[in-house]
C-alpha cells in the first residue's frame, strides 16, 4: 500500500509530504476528542444526552440545558482541552529539543516556577484574616510570569556558547528542586488555609475556569500553537543533533531559543488557568510518537488531541467520580501519569 | 571562483579553551577527489574536520569553501555546497529512514515547500545510490550498523552538495561493512565527481582509498600527498609513532603498512624475532 500523498499546491509554492497512516490517526484522535468533548458536557449532576448537547451547541435546547452548558461547563471543558494541549505540546517541542522522551514542563522546572510565583502570591497578597488583598485574578499572571521568570532563568545558567541540551536539562533540574523547596518552605510557614489553597493549585484543577479565561486562553494558545506548527521542521534536524542540524544549515541556537520561547509560553498559559496538572507533557507526546512516529510534522496535532483528551477526561472523572467531592484534574493526569513515567524509565534502562 | 580546490583554510588556529589543537594551518583540499585524514589519536584530524563543517568556530584564520570564506556566508548556503556526516550520529527512536533522509533537503525548504518535486528526486536517488529503497520504511533504530550508516550517507547526499565530509564513517562496522561504506563513497566520486574529505583510522584503507592524503601531527600537517608518495616507515614512525614495515598491497598495489610488535610469529626462522 503507498505510504505517502503528494501534496504539492500554487504551481510548487506550497509543497508536503503527507504521511496517510499518520494523517488517519489525527483524524481517529480529531473524533476522538470531539467525542470526549460532547460526552463531558453532557455529564454531571444534571445528565444531558450528547444529540441534546450537539443541538445546543448550535443554539438549540431548553433555557436550563442552555444555562448549565454554557455557562458552567463549557468554559471549564474548553479550558481543560486547551491545557491539555498546550502541555503535550509543549512537552513534545522539549523532547524533541533535548533529545529525551523523558523530559517535560515539570521536570526542567518550568512549572515549579509557576508554583513559587503562586504560592508567593498567596502569602504576600493576604491580610491577617486570610483574605486576599488584590483579586485573585491576577492569580494567572502571577503563575505565567513565575513560569517565565525560571525558564529564562534557566536558559541564561545553562548559556555556555550557546545552550546545549544537557545542561538545559541539569540545569533544569536543579532548578525545579529549588522552586520545589521554596515552595514547600512558603507553605509551611503560612497559614494552614493558604497551604491547602495553594496544594490544590500545585495539583492542579480547571474547577471554576470562566469564558473570562477561555477569551485568554483560546488566542494565546492558538498563536503559539501556529508557531510551533511553523518551527516543527527545525525540532525535526534538531532532534538529529546539534552536528547534523548545523551540518544541514538550520540556525541551531536561535531556533532553539524561539523553541523554547514557545513552550514556555505554552506552559505558561496552561499553568496560570490550570495549575500544576502534571505528566500530560511527558506522556502525551510519547502516547503519540507510538502512533505517528517520530516526525514533527504529525507528531505536534497527534500529542495536542492526545494532550488534550487526556486532560478532558481526567477532569470529568474528577467532577464526577466522587460527585458532589471534586477531585483536581491533577490527582488523575498524576496518578495514570506517575506509573507510565515507571514505565517509560524501565523500558529505556537498557538504551 | 578558484579552481582545483574544494576547500582551503587560511592561517586557521583551532583550540579547545587555551590548548591548541592546529596552528596556523593553511591547506588545501583538491576538488573530485578523496581526501583523508590521518594521524594519531587526539591529532586534532576530527576538530580540523568539524572546524571545516563550520561546527566549531575558529580561535583565528578562516575556511573558504569555494574561494569563500565560511564564516561570511549563510549557514544554509554552506548547507547546499557542503554536506557533514559527524562521528556516530544518532536518530530518535521510530524515525523511519526516508524521514532521515529526508532532512537532508532542509536547506532546500521553506516552511510552505516542504516537498517540491526537486526534493522528491534527490531523497529517490540517494535512497538508489545508497541501496537503501527497500528499507526506506523501517526505523533507523531497527537497522543493522552499516545499514544505519548508509541511511545517514544517504542522508548527506540528499543534500546534493559537492562536498561532502565524513567524521569516522566506518567507526563501528565490521570489515565487511567497512568495505562496503567505503566502496560506496568511492562510487560517488568516481561517478560524480564529489569532492569527499573523511578521517579515517585505518592507514590502509586511507591509502587504498584515498587520492589525497592529509597527515596531522602536533598542531600542523606532516604532510600532504599521494598515498604512494608519502606513506613509509618514516612517517608511520613520526605521525603514529609505531615501528612498521610498508609493503605494497598484493591486491591494488597501494602502500600496505604492517606494524611491528608483540604477538605470535610463526615464520620459521625468518621472523621478526629471528
Amino acid at each position: 500500500m503507498k505510504k505517502y500523498d503528494n501534496l504539492r499546491l500554487l504551481g510548487g509554492k506550497v509543497s508536503f509530504l503527507i504521511d496517510r497512516r499518520a494523517l488517519a490517526i489525527f483524524l481517529l484522535l480529531t473524533a476522538a476528542a470531539a467525542g470526549v468533548f460532547v460526552i463531558s458536557t453532557g455529564t454531571g449532576d444534571m445528565k444531558i444526552s450528547p444529540l441534546k448537547v450537539v443541538q445546543v451547541f448550535f443554539g438549540g435546547g431548553s433555557d436550563m440545558e442552555r444555562l448549565i452548558i454554557q455557562s458552567f461547563r463549557l468554559p471549564r471543558i474548553i479550558i481543560a482541552l486547551l491545557v491539555g494541549i498546550s502541555l503535550a505540546v509543549a512537552g513534545g517541542i522539549l523532547q524533541g529539543m533535548i533529545r529525551n522522551p523523558l523530559a517535560s514542563p515539570d521536570i526542567i522546572g518550568i512549572t515549579g516556577g509557576a508554583s513559587v510565583a503562586v504560592v508567593g502570591f498567596l502569602a504576600f497578597f493576604s491580610d491577617e484574616n486570610n483574605a486576599l488583598t488584590v483579586s485573585i485574578n491576577w492569580m494567572p499572571l502571577a503563575a505565567f510570569g513565575g513560569a517565565a521568570i525560571v525558564a529564562f532563568l534557566v536558559y541564561f545558567l545553562a548559556y555556555k556558547n550557546g545552550v546545549s541540551p544537557i545542561r538545559l536539562v541539569l540545569i533544569g533540574i536543579g532548578i525545579a528542586s529549588l522552586m520545589k523547596a521554596l515552595t514547600t518552605l512558603m507553605m509551611v510557614f503560612g497559614p494552614i488555609y493558604q497551604a491547602s489553597q495553594a496544594n490544590i493549585w500545585i495539583t492542579g484543577t480547571v474547577y471554576g475556569s470562566n469564558w473570562g479565561n477561555v477569551a485568554i486562553l483560546v488566542p494565546w494558545t492558538l498563536i503559539l500553537l501556529i508557531l510551533a506548527f511553523v518551527l516543527a521542521r527545525n525540532v525535526n534536524v534538531q532532534e538529529l543533533g546539534d552536528d547534523v542540524a548545523t551540518g544541514v544549515g538550520s540556525t541551531v541556537q536561535k531556533h532553539r531559543f524561539l523553541l523554547l520561547m514557545v513552550s514556555t509560553g505554552l506552559i505558561g498559559g496552561a499553568v496560570a488557568f490550570a495549575g500544576g496538572i502534571g505528566f500530560v507533557g511527558l506522556m502525551a507526546p510519547h502516547m503519540a510518537r507510538r502512533l505517528v512516529g517520530s516526525a514533527f510534522g504529525a507528531l505536534l496535532p497527534a500529542s495536542a488531541l492526545i494532550g488534550g483528551i487526556l486532560v478532558m477526561a481526567a477532569d470529568l472523572i474528577g467532577r464526577t467520580l466522587f460527585s458532589p467531592l471534586e477531585i483536581p484534574a491533577g490527582v488523575f493526569t498524576a496518578s495514570i501519569g506517575a506509573p507510565y513515567f515507571i514505565y517509560l524509565l524501565f523500558k529505556t534502562r537498557n538504551s | 571562483m578558484t579552481t582545483g580546490q574544494a576547500i582551503a583554510t587560511k592561517d586557521l588556529t583551532l583550540s579547545y579553551g587555551d590548548t591548541i589543537i592546529i596552528n596556523e594551518l593553511n591547506l588545501e583540499i583538491p576538488k573530485g577527489e578523496i581526501t583523508v585524514f590521518i594521524g594519531g589519536n587526539g591529532c586534532g584530524k576530527s576538530t580540523l574536520l568539524r572546524s571545516i563543517a563550520r561546527l566549531l568556530k575558529p580561535k583565528s584564520g578562516a575556511v573558504l569553501l569555494e574561494g569563500e570564506a565560511i564564516a561570511r556566508l549563510s549557514t544554509k548556503d554552506v548547507a547546499r555546497k557542503m554536506a557533514i556526516l559527524p562521528q556516530s550520529p544518532s536518530a530518535p527512536e521510530g524515525l523511519t529512514v526516508l524521514q532521515l533522509v529526508k532532512q537532508g533537503r532542509y536547506p532546500y525548504q521553506t516552511w510552505l515547500k516542504q516537498w517540491s518535486t526537486e526534493d522528491e528526486l534527490k531523497v529517490k536517488s540517494a535512497l538508489r545510490a545508497t541501496g537503501m529503497e527497500e528499507l526506506k520504511d523501517r526505523t533507523v533504530d531497527s537497522l543493522s550498523g552499516g545499514q544505519r550508516q548508509r541511511a545517514w550517507i544517504a542522508m548527506t547526499l540528499a543534500q546534493d552538495t559537492d562536498t561532502i565530509l565524513l567524521d569516522e564513517p566506518t567507526t563501528y562496522l565490521d570489515m565487511t561493512h567497512q568495505i562496503e561504506i567505503l566502496d560506496l563513497l568511492f562510487e560517488l566520486n568516481e561517478k560524480e565527481q564529489r569532492t569527499i574529505v573523511m578521517v579515517l583510522h585505518d592507514l590502509n584503507l586511507a591509502c587504498r582509498y584515498a587520492h589525497n592524503i592529509v597527515a596531522i601531527m602536533d598542531q600542523r600537517v606532516f604532510a600532504q600527498g599521494k598515498p604512494e608518495h608519502v606513506i613509509n616507515c618514516g612517517l608511520v614512525k613520526n605521525v603514529f609513532g609505531m615501528e612498521c614495515e610498508v609493503t605494497i598491497d598484493p591486491l591494488f598495489g597501494t602502500p600496505l603498512c604492517i606494524p611491528y610488535g608483540k604477538g605470535r610469529c610463526i615464520l620459521k626462522g625468518e621472523g621478526i624475532l629471528g
